[in-house]
């Protein structure tokens, strides 16, 4: 994508609007209303997070989260994106699980935590489990409605053409419910996301950024906890923007099969 | 090419308020190589009728042959093109879309390019290969479609309306193009249309039906030389008389058929 004129105003606009929300918030801090170790200022912020950043326990923090975030984010990739496609194609499949996902669903996924850690202990196994329970339903969802959605036409199309139940599945299923999975893949990642930092508050030990958030809590670091905040927004709007935009950029837009919005 | 045989065919589809006959006993012989068009108010059953030579649907009763084999649910020895536009793969390259049915097929990569680019080149888009069809315009997407049957030269293409979505001058160009197509590769194809005035251009022989339920009504050899002029007194004199026979009374005067030769009834 090239920088057009439109797209500066964008990021200018973007840029503004979080500048006011720094200013607003760094009023406050200077203003004294609250004690200056509870609401660090943002450069005493900015300073640790460079610090953290520099000796390298930054980022180890955030290898151990996003180590986390992905074993789990791929586990319910490799079970939702199948299942929801046997529950479109496959009417028993669809009786069975359906009463089951609609059961779990509203169950918040940090719910589970504290019975995990009964059934498991602490550590890595209850956090991927956990973002695992939070990434699956979205894919589930998404991945059904997709395949229900795809132009029944491509079927007869494909079929005329010779096209086997393998055929059909890889060239003709995936990508007609292409829109629709890759929503399901972003949806499934901002879940997993939230849900982790959680699952790290009350699971994890020693690593990670939400066990680091938690940790700070009582030493009264609130200059880390912001910093380590700041990182999750980061990482979190990182691949957000940049992993799902593009793959939606090099596939569903290219094809037409969603339309950019207009400024 | 092969020729069709549609014998004894009728269809009975299960709706909630009871069996409706969408077919009822219909034989209709196609010649190899022959330009037949199906006409019809809509609910005829024209559109059920190309379905199940396509092999979308299974008759009740009769059979249909193509060549000498009976038709068991789709096969490559026909190409079919629908009426509506997304019928492409939207994420395939018209290039991409034109090769399907030989990767189907196993046809190596550079062979099927070769191929599809050559169909192309038969329906005038070899610039747009690389195009996807979001890009293309419908009267191209829907020349994308003819090429993609065409390409794994299937003996037999079967037509849905193709044209019908399309503007009229456009649509225009698009018969004279599929006249043109058709001389060159000598398919055979059975094409249904609603468009007196197209099913006049392309045929060799029309079939008039009426609705309720879906039968022939009568046979209309359209005898023109080709390429036909749709000036033409001929050409104005052929659609009246096929008009006539659609049940239009006031479009068609007491005029003498001059184009048909002989009319058989089914």
């Amino acid at each position: 994508m090239t920088a057009s004129p439109e797209r500066w105003r964008m990021i200018g606009r973007a840029t503004a609007t979080l500048l006011a929300a720094a200013a607003f918030y760094e009023t406050v801090a200077q203003s004294g209303i609250f004690p200056g170790v509870l609401v660090p200022t943002l450069p005493k912020v900015g300073h640790t997070l460079v610090n953290l950043l520099g000796d390298g326990t930054m980022l180890r923090h955030v290898f151990y989260t996003l180590v986390r975030v992905m074993c789990g984010f791929a586990f319910a990739i490799m079970v939702g994106l199948p299942l929801g496609i046997l529950m479109a194609r496959i009417r028993a499949v669809e009786n069975f699980v359906m009463p089951l996902a609609s059961a779990l669903m509203p169950i918040p996924s940090l719910a589970w935590v504290p019975v995990f850690i009964l059934w498991f202990g602490l550590g890595d196994t209850v956090t991927i489990l956990i973002v695992f329970y939070a990434a699956m339903f979205p894919m589930l969802l998404n991945t059904w409605t997709g395949v229900r959605a795809v132009n029944p036409l491509w079927l007869r199309a494909a079929g005329a053409m010779g096209a086997d139940e393998g055929a059909l599945f890889w060239k003709v299923i995936i990508p007609g419910a292409s829109p629709f999975i890759i929503t399901g893949l972003r949806q499934a990642f901002q879940r997993s996301w939230i849900a982790v930092v959680g699952a790290e508050m009350l699971a994890a030990s020693d690593w990670g950024l939400g066990w680091v958030i938690f940790d700070a809590k009582e030493f009264l670091n609130a200059d880390v906890m912001m910093a380590s905040l700041t990182v999750i927004g980061g990482i979190g709007y990182a691949f957000e923007r940049l992993v799902f935009g593009s793959l939606e950029r090099v596939t569903v837009l290219r094809w037409g099969m969603v339309r950019a919005t207009k400024g | 090419m092969s020729d069709i045989e549609i014998r004894d065919v009728s269809l009975v589809y299960d709706t909630p308020s009871g069996p409706v006959q969408a077919i009822d006993n219909t034989s209709i012989r196609i010649a190899a190589s022959e330009f037949l068009c199906i006409v019809g108010p809509s609910g005829c059953g024209k559109s059920t009728l190309l379905n199940l030579v396509a092999g979308f649907l299974s008759p009740t009763r009769g059979e249909i042959r193509i060549g000498d084999k009976p038709v068991t649910g789709h096969g490559m020895d026909r190409g079919v093109v629908f009426q509506d536009f997304a019928q492409l793969f939207p994420w395939r390259t018209a290039l991409g879309n034109v090769t399907f049915g030989l990767e189907m097929k196993g046809v190596a990569r550079d062979e099927r390019e070769k191929i599809a680019l050559s169909h192309l080149a038969l329906v005038k888009l070899e610039k747009f290969a690389h195009s996807y069809p979001h890009h293309l315009s419908g009267g191209m997407q829907q020349r994308v479609a003819i090429a993609r049957a065409l390409a794994y030269n299937p003996s037999v293409l079967l037509m849905d309306e193709p044209f019908a979505a399309l503007d009229a001058l456009t649509r225009d160009a698009m018969q004279r193009l599929l006249a043109e197509v058709w001389r060159a590769t000598r398919k055979t194809v059975v094409y249904v249309t609603h468009n007196v005035a197209e099913a006049v251009y392309l045929a060799d022989r029309v079939v008039v039906m009426t609705p309720h339920p879906g039968r022939v009504k009568i046979e209309l050899p359209i005898a023109l030389p080709r390429p036909r002029d749709p000036l033409s007194v001929e050409f104005l004199q052929c659609q009246k008389d096929l008009l006539r026979h659609l049940g239009s009374e006031t479009a068609a005067a007491d005029a003498p058929e001059i184009c048909i030769d002989n009319v058989t009834k089914p």
